[in-house]
């Protein structure tokens, strides 16, 4: 049989042993692509970073690429527009046609972060544990959170290399479906495993702003999950949408010249998990 | 075979989620498709049999009518096709439902009302069975709700020469006449349109057909030539939009020079201002009121994504970054049933429903097409009872030179291919453009409306706009609003001079579309391309592998004729000049229009505290996080300042967005609409949109040497001389003040007959005309963000000013509505005063000398200062004695809605620099931010006559007045 060659439209860096590379996902209506793309640039400083964004069909045309990359990201948005269940129908053309590749890509030293509508794909993959549901109220909410990092009790710091040195953080959230759910039984397991991120806590600027501290009604709170010994991260806040420092609701009575934001951290970890990987 | 899939959620049930599939697939692949659409950690599947769900009395299915977009189900076929590797799907089908459970023991009537209350019958049908029914049955039935049409004849002759003017003005209104004697729906052509077109055919020596009627009943119709607009009035020969409103855009421009901004306006689907030396910001904003008063969300939904097409069609193709909306609605609490039908069968959906389905459909649609809905307004008055108004409006971002060509010139070529992108073609949105030209009675054809898909837009957006401009693989692209295909192409068709199109390669949703049907329909998410026949393959193959529909439907030619074929016989063969420019003119007329209104006599109280807080409590003043917080205004990550601001959380007169992430540039976004001002003069309740408008932008920080408007006509009744002279007024205003501050309109919309003609529940005619209504719509760029001023008090112990004048102008004022007069001092802008004033205020900001900035609009000082404590949470002491300007009494001082206003608070270091600046300006100096939680406003002048404290209360109790209307809607 002649082998024809595949073409497809996205554009694909080359692979260099020192810059970590990153595959952020799109297609079928995810919208957080490029933003976050951004957020990955800016965090290692770009000339020491790849970040390309990859149609869901484009890899699925050519499934081998994924072994090229070091982190994987399912950004936020609104895959297949909810229909069916958040994440539900993006997760299932990935599973039909990528299973094998995700597998491989996770059982390396890699890195994957889920994003939102990117938390509730990875959760549909049945790689994070637990499910996303409609919000308590029902209704779509556009507003900030306050979040405390779950330490696990060996050493008093995060087990995910997402994480690293962040104890509390304020993000925004942007969801209609982000409310978390897990019995009784898993949660045990979850807490044992250091395996839960963050939990919604009255913070900062729910303190501020006189708000409901846990705004989708979550399962003991959850706001973020961990899987694959912390290199497996979901999390219904947008830490892209918290790279600037005036994105924050107290930039106007704290003006001050800095020009990042909290949210940025975590893209910055990301990265330096691979410069120390690198250097050793 | 027909299977049906239940998914229900685990836990208590309150719905399910039910599929219902025609297929020929076989029990195992059922249930394998069962699986992939359950999460089983969140719900269980059953298949054609009920859940085991126990104590419910009532089930209720909604489902959608025939023909009727279903998103889930799009998504739904797609799954299975993928998960089953199928080559081809065209025997499959899926019809997806919710289904309610009623728990508690109620009669049959009850649940008729609560199935009412759960769908629109005009799109959904409902379906009720009691829990009995259910256990006998074992479920719903299998009965798919697919469309057939009656076989008809294709095309059919239409003999005008034969017909008298009766018919031919009977044709025009109630549409061409079916075989079966029924007529089609509203042409909205006049009789002398009629005659004209009689007469075009009679010269070619042949009778019309069907569709080319149709076709130019589009072309003609005021919705997309805006006759209104364009025809001569009174002794204005050019008409109303070439005089005022071009007229004022190309002065402006001309006296602006080098410094002029604009680059593309009134020629593209939106207008193009420059950003910086690599980037244009586009901006246009539309109306979709008669669609919504029908089914609100789908009209509203449609609205904006309608409008993101606008973006996607200006220039080659700009990306939208920011959505915006307005909605006038009637009153919430209004139970007063309307019916549009004399034997009142067709009943009127009530404001609160409109109002719950309108914010929805700005909600889906902004919301999963992952653009920003940033700014907004709702506006409430009775006379929006029988129509509602929905703007809808999107901001683009494109690069200035695409592949070294300016990337706002776009021309199909003789030759290029016609393709069209996006979604099929059903019967929905037949009639849309002329339907939207007529007012609104029980003729309103259901057709009319559609719903929006977004993620079928997403996915054309992202393919267009992030890759094949790029690529450089098309011409000329447009988008297919108004009349479908039959405008958009034959607009794209003048860039060359012709079109020819076979109409049977125009891709169906169903079979059985008749072609005068598949020209016209409104169906969305669909884009007309030109592009060059040596590109197409490479076109389509992006297409393809993006999910996205492409077919060639035509090609464009030179032969100065739009020609459409179907299956191989000419069914359409219309002059471009006639089909263009045959509309005959009309000569307009006006009648004057006198005002008289009682003035109130406002009697001296001793205490304002509760005059102001009922004021504020009014839900035209009241906030409206209720809306802001449901629509995603931080994806894209620009968002800057938003439309909730501060601890107190008040909505914003302004927002601040930075389109292009790593520059410091931001684009600043604001409107104004004053309907009740035109009570007394429509002429000022423009020039006051206008200043409100651009106050509201040089409040947060931008420019007026880079600030563009755009305008949005909502009349009523507009064949009404009186109603005409109004229009008269309003334009020349705008074109006056456009001119006065060098802010030149780059866009504008019109929707002139918002009138409702129907019964009331005893049958008695009831007639409702909205106010006339003028959006103006502002948008500027900040050279730098981080100057950016938010409007709520920052700190206590701050020094607060007001800059402007306070005149006696509560006529048509929030104030005299609450005491249910109307007033006759309308407000009046002092082009003058103002300007410095806005002058002053830009450089108060650039030096960053000022910590907070609120525009001073409706309620007057005494609201704006409310705001700003409320959304600081910090009280104030101050003082309204050395006011500037001519008021006297505490009424005119608190509640006087003089433009031209603005309250800032200044940091004691900063006041010494803060006065040099001000000097020659109008400008009082108040009191101070306090930090005990008061709010306190003394009148010492009328102290002495024992007035004391006008107004003491609490930020905190401000702040629960503030947020109680859209708490109460929550």
């Amino acid at each position: 049989m002649k082998k024809t060659k595949v073409k497809i439209h996205s554009k694909i860096s080359v692979p260099t042993a020192k810059k970590p590379r990153i595959i952020i996902m799109s297609g079928y209506g995810l919208n957080c692509e490029e933003e976050t793309k951004f957020a990955f640039e800016w965090a290692g400083t770009k000339k020491n970073v790849l970040a390309d964004i990859v149609h869901i069909n484009d890899l699925i045309k050519k499934p081998k690429i994924l072994s090229t990359y070091d982190i994987l990201v399912f950004p936020g948005g609104f895959s297949y527009g909810d229909d069916t269940g958040s994440g539900k129908a993006y997760a299932n053309k990935f599973k039909n046609h990528l299973s094998k590749e995700l597998g491989e890509f996770l059982s390396r030293d890699t890195l994957a972060i889920g994003i939102c509508n990117g938390f509730q794909i990875m959760t549909n993959l049945g790689i994070l544990p637990g499910g996303l549901t409609y919000n308590k109220n029902g209704k779509y909410i556009d507003r900030w959170v306050d979040l405390e990092i779950v330490s696990s009790p060996r050493h008093d710091e995060t087990s995910s290399p997402w994480l690293k040195g962040i104890k509390a953080i304020s993000l925004p959230i942007a969801h209609g479906e982000g409310n978390y759910v897990i019995n009784e039984k898993n949660y045990k397991n979850l807490k044992k495993n250091n395996q839960v991120a963050f939990t919604y806590v009255k913070g900062e600027i729910t303190k501020f702003q006189n708000l409901d501290y846990n705004p989708n009604g979550s399962d003991f709170c959850i706001a973020g999950v961990l899987a694959y010994n912390g290199r497996v991260l979901g999390m219904m806040p947008h830490p892209e949408r918290a790279m600037f420092a005036h994105q924050s609701p107290l930039w106007q009575i704290n003006k001050n010249k800095q020009k990042e934001g909290a949210g940025l951290q975590i893209f910055k970890n990301a990265i330096n998990y691979f410069k120390k990987n690198t250097e050793t | 075979m027909i299977s049906r899939i239940y998914v229900t959620p685990k836990g208590k049930v309150n719905f399910i989620n039910s599929y219902l599939i025609s297929h020929k697939l076989g029990n195992e692949k059922i249930s394998k498709i069962a699986e992939a659409l359950t999460n089983s950690i969140l719900e269980d599947f059953s298949i054609n049999k009920f859940p085991s769900v126990k104590g419910f009395t009532y089930a209720i299915e909604i489902g959608f009518k025939p023909g009727v977009t279903d998103n889930v189900g799009h998504t739904v076929k797609e799954t299975i096709t993928d998960l089953l590797h199928l080559k081809n799907n065209s025997d499959l089908a899926v019809y997806t439902s919710k289904i309610f459970l009623i728990y508690d023991h109620v009669n049959e009537d009850k649940v008729k009302e609560i199935a009412f209350s759960l769908h629109n019958p005009l799109i959904e049908r409902s379906y009720i069975a009691s829990f009995k029914e259910i256990k006998k049955k074992n479920g719903f039935p299998l009965k798919v709700p697919e469309v057939i049409f009656k076989k008809t004849i294709p095309v059919i002759k239409v003999p005008l020469s034969k017909m008298t003017d009766e018919e031919l003005e009977q044709i025009g209104k109630m549409g061409i006449m079916e075989n079966n004697g029924l007529h089609r729906g509203p042409l909205a052509l006049d009789l002398s349109s009629m005659k004209v077109i009689k007469e075009h055919f009679k010269k070619l020596k042949r009778e019309p057909t069907d569709i080319e009627i149709e076709s130019l009943a589009q072309t003609w119709s005021e919705h997309c030539k805006h006759t209104i607009f364009a025809n001569p009035i009174d002794d204005i020969k050019d008409g109303l939009y070439k005089t005022y409103i071009k007229g004022a855009t190309n002065l402006i421009r001309k006296n602006k020079k080098k410094k002029d901004f604009c680059v593309s306006v009134f020629n593209d689907n939106s207008g193009g201002i420059v950003f910086d030396k690599n980037y244009l910001i586009t901006h246009k904003v539309e109306t979709h009121n008669s669609p919504s008063a029908l089914d609100p969300f789908g009209g509203a939904i449609t609205g904006i994504v309608g409008v993101n097409r606008d973006t996607i069609g200006f220039g080659l193709g700009a990306k939208p970054v920011a959505n915006v909306y307005g909605f006038c609605f009637g009153n919430p609490y209004d139970t007063r049933p309307l019916f549009r039908d004399k034997d009142l069968k067709n009943k009127m959906l009530l404001p609160k429903r409109i109002m719950e389905g309108v914010i929805k459909g700005i909600n889906v649609g902004g919301n999963c097409s992952g653009i920003p809905t940033l700014s907004g307004f709702v506006h409430y008055d009775d006379r929006y009872r029988g129509k509602p108004l929905v703007f809808a409006g999107t901001v683009g971002i494109i690069p200035r030179k695409i592949n070294g060509k300016f990337s706002h010139l776009k021309k199909a070529r003789k030759g290029d291919y016609v393709v069209v992108v996006g979604g099929r073609v059903g019967a929905d949105g037949i009639h849309g453009a002329t339907f939207s030209s007529v007012a609104m009675d029980s003729n309103s054809p259901a057709t009319a409306v559609q719903i929006g898909d977004p993620i079928t837009q997403k996915k054309l957006s992202d393919a267009i706009v992030k890759e094949a401009r790029d690529m450089n693989l098309y011409n000329s692209i447009t988008d297919n609003g108004a009349g479908g295909i039959s405008c958009s192409v034959a607009e794209m068709a003048k860039e060359c001079g012709g079109v020819k199109v076979y109409l049977e390669k125009v891709p169906l949703k169903y079979p059985g579309l008749r072609p005068w049907e598949i020209w016209i329909s409104e169906s969305q998410e669909r884009m007309t391309l030109a592009v060059p026949k040596g590109k197409w393959e490479v076109f389509h193959k992006l297409m393809e592998s993006r999910g996205v529909e492409a077919f060639v439907i035509g090609e464009f030619t030179n032969s100065g004729k739009a020609v459409v074929q179907w299956k191989g016989k000419t069914i359409m063969d219309i002059d471009m000049e006639f089909l263009h420019n045959g509309l005959p003119k009309h000569m307009l007329t006006t009648a004057p229009v006198v005002y008289k209104n009682t003035e109130p006599i406002l009697k001296i109280q001793k205490s304002y505290t509760e005059i102001l807080e009922k004021l504020l409590g009014n839900k035209n003043i009241n906030g409206f996080s209720f809306i802001s917080e449901q629509y995603d205004h931080e994806v894209q990550g620009s968002s800057v300042l938003k439309p909730l601001s501060g601890a107190g959380r008040i909505n914003t007169d302004a927002q601040v967005f930075s389109p292009v992430l790593n520059s410091n540039k931001g684009v600043v976004l604001a409107s104004s609409v004053y309907p009740s001002y035109g009570d007394i003069s429509t002429y000022h309740m423009a020039a006051c949109a206008i200043d409100t408008a651009i106050r509201n932008i040089i409040s947060a920080g931008g420019t007026l040497s880079e600030l563009a408007i755009l305008d949005n006509f909502c009349w009523c009744s507009s064949y009404d001389q009186k109603r005409l002279k109004q229009l008269v007024g309003a334009v020349k205003a705008c074109y006056d003040y456009a001119i006065g501050y060098g802010t030149p309109f780059i866009s504008g919309k019109d929707s002139m007959f918002n009138d409702f003609k129907g019964y009331d529940e005893k049958g008695n005619f009831v007639a409702i005309s909205i106010p006339p209504t003028l959006l103006i719509s502002a948008i500027s760029i900040m050279p730098n963000i981080s100057k950016t001023v938010s409007p709520e008090f920052k700190n206590s112990g701050d020094v607060i000013y007001l800059l402007g004048e306070t005149y006696d102008e509560l006529g048509g004022g929030e104030y005299f509505k609450m005491l249910n007069f109307i007033g006759n001092n309308v407000p009046k802008v002092n082009l003058k005063k103002n300007l410095k004033t806005y002058r002053v205020a830009e450089r108060l900001i650039s030096d960053e000398l000022i910590r907070s900035t609120i525009s001073v609009a409706s309620g007057g000082l005494g609201i704006a200062l409310a705001k700003a404590c409320v959304g600081g949470m910090i009280g104030c002491k101050i003082s309204l004695e050395k006011l500037v300007g001519n008021a006297k009494s505490t009424d005119v001082k608190l509640f006087s809605e003089s433009q031209g206003r603005i309250l800032v608070s200044v940091a004691p270091k900063n006041i010494k620099q803060f006065e040099k600046i001000i000097k020659d300006i109008p400008c009082t100096k108040l009191g101070k931010t306090t930090k005990d939680g008061k709010v306190i406003v003394l009148d010492e002048k009328l102290a002495r006559r024992g007035g004391k404290k006008m107004i003491e209360t609490t930020v905190k109790k401000l702040h629960g007045i503030y947020h109680s209307f859209s708490n109460s809607m929550k």
